[in-house]
């Protein structure tokens, strides 16, 4: 009989291993998880918490989150503020900004702009939206329109990686990375975290990989490029001079010989990369299928406002479709071009011609498919736009502004035609029901069935999880019972 | 069950092991004799836990650091630990109990049922209990039991084991040993006194061939050359030991280790490991990603590993080479340590909130490299389950505050940044080309404050001087302003054993796969208190002695038993996310397979190639790239042009390190992107890391170059010719002769692929001439030589492919 410390170990260590699935051994293991199962000797699963999830039915299977890189300006689109137009060009009231961070506009003289677009009430729910998003103006009862996030960053890098990861520090997980670590992929030939980028307009804002990366998680879930132009995922094509049956029998020949290694057979990653060769090799045949358009109608692709694979914020937003119906968990969408320092009429009006039909046509056509009702859409950047006039160009722009901005959430149980929150009469502070960056976190969580304070991966010696340490909440409001 | 990657594994797992029989019959027997003993121990392990045991508890001590510790840091600690801030009913659980709390009764010992403590771990009043129902955290029965015996026992403290004094323990003195040939080697004794059964978990030694290969890998991120696999056939001769065998111990494994720590390859691969620990990279990090001077400091690491700095030498050179009289220009280079921070060159950052993140970035690196203790989490509040104060984190910033960053916000977009100070050294490519290192230069330091939540707007925190931490510190005040140098050599003061074990540990994991603590990222309460306590006592105490010579503590664990010993072929993870206790099951599993690091992969089928560049240093070069794979970067917008002629060909450990968009080979084989520090790779097992492996230029040209080179040193007309290429590559590739069953597929694999390729002409050229390197007079070379060399380079690409070739075993 081994003695008592001895004994909690092997047991805790056996326990480990058969929920884990750590173990090589196979059956051996398998039978003794059933043996000693959870109830009989209360063991609490401390290390992963993914053995309880869903902690609730989940209401959404996979998220779109279309990302307005740059920090779109909430007083052209969402939040439409009177009081602003009032004071333009009047000097912008220090009660609101002494003391607060500021970014290029330091040490300069502080005045107010008035919003640049009209605004009209649309949809039966009257919900305000400026004029410059026909097409979002059309779909106003599907979205729930925020008014009053919030996030901590003032700078592009460090608030993608608050907005992506739950906190500034490079390392952690994104999002989707969590999600796919917590709820496992529905695809069997696709990556479950895909990232495209679209460009046109502007300088583009640069976007770093650690913005979809798994940070400590393994690499198995971290978001993966999909490039609309070119290789649609680096080394998707077989090598120059060779054809698919040549990769095929290679592909034969390797496993094959990984069966007969006499080191390597009865490695568990020795079966796992027999696994993930053949997954890449069904990729090598089912990315070329998903970037394949010709099966959809001309309305469909006048509908996204694409010109076939063409690149744009539309192709991609199709592609989102597509991914969609392939069973992608996680799907994120870069458009890289908001950052608007000067010449803001201007660049919106390109931005939004952009990305404003396809965005509205998205629900539109998840919905004809039957996926809206379990996909969560997101639309919005990192941060939105000072009330105050910067004079970087040949007209007016906006500095970086993080005390108040807009997003809109669509699809699911989202309340459609509601806002939610408010800012002050100038739009810089949210000041009615604000919403952190890890509010959203944790009601997104929420939506695919998961307890954000439950959802935990031990590391460094916390126990982190993608909502940090400060209290986050559930917005309950803008959900549907 | 949810259809996870880790689950899809299990079931292919379970599959292999039912289907697949076991080829090497001498191997099988062993497999099929640990399996047994394995289910015979789940046997007699159910029994023992669902006995009515548990409570007539062994009387063997418990440890307070090894059984109690890790669980009340889990569980208590975030309410009754070092924050004095979220200190509930004044009660913390990490020291002894104050006098108040003892009258209290919380803990009586030896008096578990007098404690207040047990009767609330016991209790089922929601109210009442602990831990709390709304903390998500919970006690097992098997754990409550725990504690009541560790009361019962007389509820002892120790000191954390990371930071308590060393003492050297005495070496135990074994007698016998159930398996195999047994060395001399303290790490065995402690080993195997330690060991509970080692009949059952010992692992018999690896083979020859294997051994040779993991050597080579571990001591230089190389495969073994065709020069050492000629050495060990020798060897094999001369101690007539047939390859097979599970002895060869008459092999003079020493004169191989002298050789390997003696190649300039030995410093390459160090350097990885310290490289990915003090982020280094050729970019910024943040924001436009642009290029920095920073390479001189990684030449700088390569050589002081070859010439074998002392490990304190190494670290003053780093944190303060700048204020060593007679360090030179090369404790100017080595200072460019606290330049390798990520910063940003974005328009419109503050610079009082980059300071502040800059000077907290230090803080972090600097104790998680050196102290292995996640000091950063006390940038906003006392730490949770460490005795380390909010204040304590910026007494250490302002160790830093000298540093001269009076430069840092003047460049603009441009790349390279210029980052002043900064120096012109030679490469010592040529001798005489310039390049550029960023270094540290002392001024008058900035005032540091303890910044309320780490808020750096806050201005009202107090002012504080440069000190170590209390519980490290084993120090005499100072009257004087304490400097990087005073800080960098407080590390190895004598009774400062934090450093030794931390270091000693980590290079311990770098041969074995794991450490001896498996928290490679964390020894303070909340990291995994090690396996052998006296061994990492032993090994600190007997570095520290040694003068903190690296090679001879590396010598000493790869002349180890333990070392040599084969894998399980049960790969266990060890790669994050556990928090184990102390596990002896899996500690006398010593060697685990280890996936290869993304360089070694490079570096291993470039050598396979003939192809691979030895030269050591200078500017970063550029493998090929996917086009387009630089896209999302601005400001400026990047291009990328592939290094020519032999850059192209250099090891990976100088490849050039774009923080956020890193060689996407490398990045797929989990190479981190250094923007912080990384004491352990993450394993991966993804699809895209086999798209890598199919498709790359790079791999496809290094195979037809291995396939070229291996086939044209054959004469076209010896006998059985495709059976002697196919034996030669392999034994090349994975280090060891293949069996008929392998050369079989070898060969049928070569004769589907010279049939198409007949078929198939001008599609066999372009693949003949994918990359840089091309084949030395193809034009003279008849068809179906062509043919040949085409389907050879197939075979090569399947060798490149297998685990057996990417895992060490």
């Amino acid at each position: 009989m081994q003695p008592l410390v001895e004994n909690l170990r092997y047991a805790e260590l056996l326990r480990r291993r058969a929920f884990l699935g750590h173990s090589a051994l196979g059956f051996g293991a398998s039978a003794l998880g059933t043996l000693l199962s959870q109830n009989a000797l209360g063991w609490t699963a401390n290390d992963d918490s993914r053995n309880k999830l869903p902690h609730h039915p989940p209401r959404v299977k996979r998220v779109i989150f279309l990302y307005m890189s740059g920090g779109p300006s909430h007083l052209e689109t969402f939040d439409y503020k009177p009081e602003l137009a009032r004071l333009n060009d009047q000097p912008m009231p220090e009660s609101f900004t002494a003391g607060q961070p500021i970014a290029q506009l330091q040490g300069q003289k502080l005045k107010c702009l008035g919003p640049q677009f009209k605004f009209s009430r649309c949809g039966k729910s009257g919900q305000e939206i400026a004029d410059i998003l026909p097409y979002t103006q059309k779909v106003a009862d599907d979205i729930c329109i925020i008014r009053s996030m919030q996030t901590d960053q003032i700078n592009h890098d460090p608030a993608h990686t608050l907005m992506n990861t739950g906190t500034s520090i490079s390392g952690r997980p994104s999002m989707g990375s969590w999600i796919n670590y917590g709820l496992g992929s529905e695809c069997e030939n696709l990556p479950g975290f895909i990232v495209l980028t679209s460009l046109g307009g502007r300088n583009p804002q640069p976007i770093s990989q650690r913005q979809w990366g798994s940070g400590f998680l393994p690499g198995e879930y971290q978001g993966v490029e999909f490039y609309s132009k070119g290789d649609a995922v680096h080394y998707i094509q077989n090598p120059a001079g060779t054809n698919r049956d040549q990769q095929l029998s290679l592909i034969e020949s390797v496993n094959h010989l990984n069966r007969l290694s006499p080191l390597a057979a009865d490695d568990p990653q020795t079966s796992a990369r027999i696994a993930q060769l053949e997954m890449a090799f069904k990729m090598q045949s089912s990315v070329p299928e998903l970037m394949d358009i010709s099966d959809e109608t001309p309305e469909t692709l006048a509908g996204y406002g694409c010109q076939g694979a063409d690149g744009s914020f539309g192709y991609n937003c199709l592609l989102a479709r597509r991914l969609a119906e392939r069973g992608v968990r996680f799907i994120q969408l870069y458009h890289r071009d908001w950052d608007h320092h000067g010449d803001l009429v201007h660049y919106m009006n390109i931005c939004c011609g952009l990305c404003d039909r396809p965005s509205a046509f998205l629900i539109d056509d998840l919905r004809q498919r039957g996926l809206l009702e379990d996909t969560l859409i997101i639309w919005g950047g990192e941060f939105g736009r000072t009330p105050m006039f910067q004079g970087k160009g040949k007209t007016a722009g906006r500095d970086h502004h993080i005390k108040g901005f807009s997003m809109w959430l669509a699809g699911g149980p989202i309340r459609g035609g509601m806002s939610y929150g408010e800012t002050d009469e100038l739009g810089y502070n949210a000041v009615k029901d604000p919403v952190h960056v890890r509010d959203l976190h944790a009601t997104i969580l929420h939506l695919l069935g998961i307890d954000h304070e439950r959802f935990t991966v031990p590391y460094q010696g916390l126990d982190l999880r993608l909502t940090g340490v400060e209290p986050a909440r559930v917005l309950h409001n803008v959900l549907t019972t | 069950m949810r259809n996870t990657p880790y689950t899809q594994h299990i079931h292919r797992g379970v599959e292999t092991l039912r289907l697949i029989p076991l080829f090497h019959p001498q191997y099988a027997i062993v497999c099929n004799a640990i399996v047994f003993c394995w289910m015979s121990m789940h046997i007699l392990l159910a029994h023992s836990i669902f006995g009515q045991n548990i409570s007539k508890a062994n009387q063997e001590k418990l440890s307070f650091n090894r059984d109690i510790r890790p669980l009340l840091a889990d569980r208590c600690f975030a309410c009754h630990g070092p924050d004095a801030n979220k200190r509930a009913a004044e009660l913390r659980l990490d020291v002894p109990l104050d006098s108040t709390m003892q009258e209290r009764k919380i803990i009586v010992a030896a008096q578990p049922e007098a404690s207040e403590l047990v009767n609330r771990i016991e209790s089922h009043a929601p109210e009442f209990t602990m831990p709390p129902p709304d903390s998500g955290k919970e006690l097992s029965p098997v754990e409550r039991e725990l504690l009541k015996e560790w009361i019962r026992q007389g509820a002892t403290y120790e000191d954390h084991w990371s930071w308590a004094p060393l003492n050297r323990p005495i070496q135990p003195a074994v007698e016998d040993h159930a398996t195999g040939p047994f060395s001399t080697n303290p790490i065995d004794a402690f080993l195997t006194a330690q060991s509970l059964a080692p009949s059952v978990l010992n692992r018999s030694p690896a083979e020859p061939y294997t051994l040779l290969r993991r050597l080579c890998f571990d001591l230089t991120g190389l495969p073994p050359a065709a020069a050492d696999l000629d050495w060990l056939s020798q060897q094999i001769e001369i101690s007539r030991v047939t390859p097979n065998s599970f002895a060869g111990d008459s092999i003079d494994w020493n004169s191989l280790i002298d050789r390997k720590l003696a190649s300039p390859a030995f410093g390459e691969r160090m350097a990885i490991w310290w490289l990915d620990l003090v982020r280094y990279a050729d970019t910024v990090g943040y924001h436009g990603d642009q290029e920095h001077h920073a390479a001189p400091y990684r030449d700088w690491v390569i050589r002081a590993f070859n010439d074998n700095l002392p490990f304190n030498t190494f670290s003053e050179f780093q944190l303060a080479g700048d204020l060593i009289p007679d360090a030179g220009e090369l404790g100017k280079i080595a200072s460019a340590y606290n330049r390798l921070l990520q910063t940003s060159h974005e328009g419109g950052v503050q610079p009082k909130e980059y300071l502040a993140k800059y000077s907290a970035d230090r803080v972090r690196n600097f104790s998680q490299v050196w102290l292995g203790l996640t000091v950063g989490c006390a940038e906003c509040h006392d730490h949770k389950f460490d005795p380390i104060t909010q204040r304590e984190f910026y007494q250490l910033a302002a160790f830093f505050a000298d540093l001269d960053e009076t430069q840092t916000f003047k460049g603009g977009d441009t790349s390279p940044t210029k980052r002043f100070p900064e120096m012109d050294v030679t490469s010592p490519l040529d001798g005489s080309t310039k390049m550029r290192v960023m270094v540290s230069s002392s001024i008058e330091p900035r005032v540091i404050r303890v910044l309320p939540r780490g808020n750096w707007l806050d201005e009202s925190g107090d002012i504080v001087q440069p000190q170590v931490p209390e519980i490290l510190s084993n120090s005499e005040a100072r009257l004087s302003r304490t400097t990087r140098l005073d800080l960098a050599r407080w590390l190895f003061e004598e009774n400062q054993a934090l450093t030794a074990r931390v270091t000693v540990n980590r290079v311990w994991a770098l041969f074995f796969g794991r450490g001896l603590s498996t928290s490679l990222e964390d020894y303070g309460s909340q990291g995994t208190p090690p396996s052998h306590p006296e061994l990492l006592d032993w090994l600190a105490s007997e570095w520290i002695a040694s003068g903190w010579d690296i090679k001879q503590l590396v010598r000493m664990i790869v002349q180890s038993d333990a070392y040599r010993r084969s894998t399980p072929f049960a790969q266990i993870d060890h790669s994050f996310g556990s928090r184990d206790q102390a596990v002896p099951f899996e500690a006398y599993l010593y060697q685990t397979p280890r996936r290869l690091p993304a360089e070694s992969l490079r570096d291993s089928m470039l050598q396979h190639a003939g192809l691979i560049d030895f030269r050591r240093g200078g500017p970063p070069v550029r493998p090929y790239q996917p086009d387009g794979y630089y896209s999302h970067l601005n400001f400026p917008p990047r291009s990328y042009t592939a290094s020519l002629g032999g850059d192209q060909y250099r090891r990976g450990v100088y490849t050039h390190w774009q923080r956020q968009f890193l060689h996407p080979m490398l990045k797929n084989f989990d190479a981190p992107s250094r923007e912080e520090c990384t004491a352990r790779r993450n394993l991966s097992n993804t699809p895209t890391q086999m798209l890598v492996l199919l498709n790359d230029p790079s791999l496809v040209e290094a195979a037809r170059a291995f396939a070229w080179s291996t086939w044209i040193r054959f004469d076209p007309n010896t006998e059985q010719l495709p059976r002697r290429i196919a034996e030669q590559l392999w034994l090349l590739a994975l280090s060891r002769p293949a069996s008929d069953a392998e050369l079989e597929v070898l060969l049928a694999l070569y004769q589907k692929q010279i049939a198409i390729f007949r078929e198939h002409p001008e599609e066999r050229n372009t693949f003949l001439k994918t990359g840089q390197w091309q084949i030395p007079h193809f034009d003279t070379l008849s068809e179906e030589r062509r043919n040949e060399v085409a389907a050879w380079g197939f075979v090569a690409r399947s060798l490149f492919m297998l685990n057996e070739s990417i895992t060490l075993y």
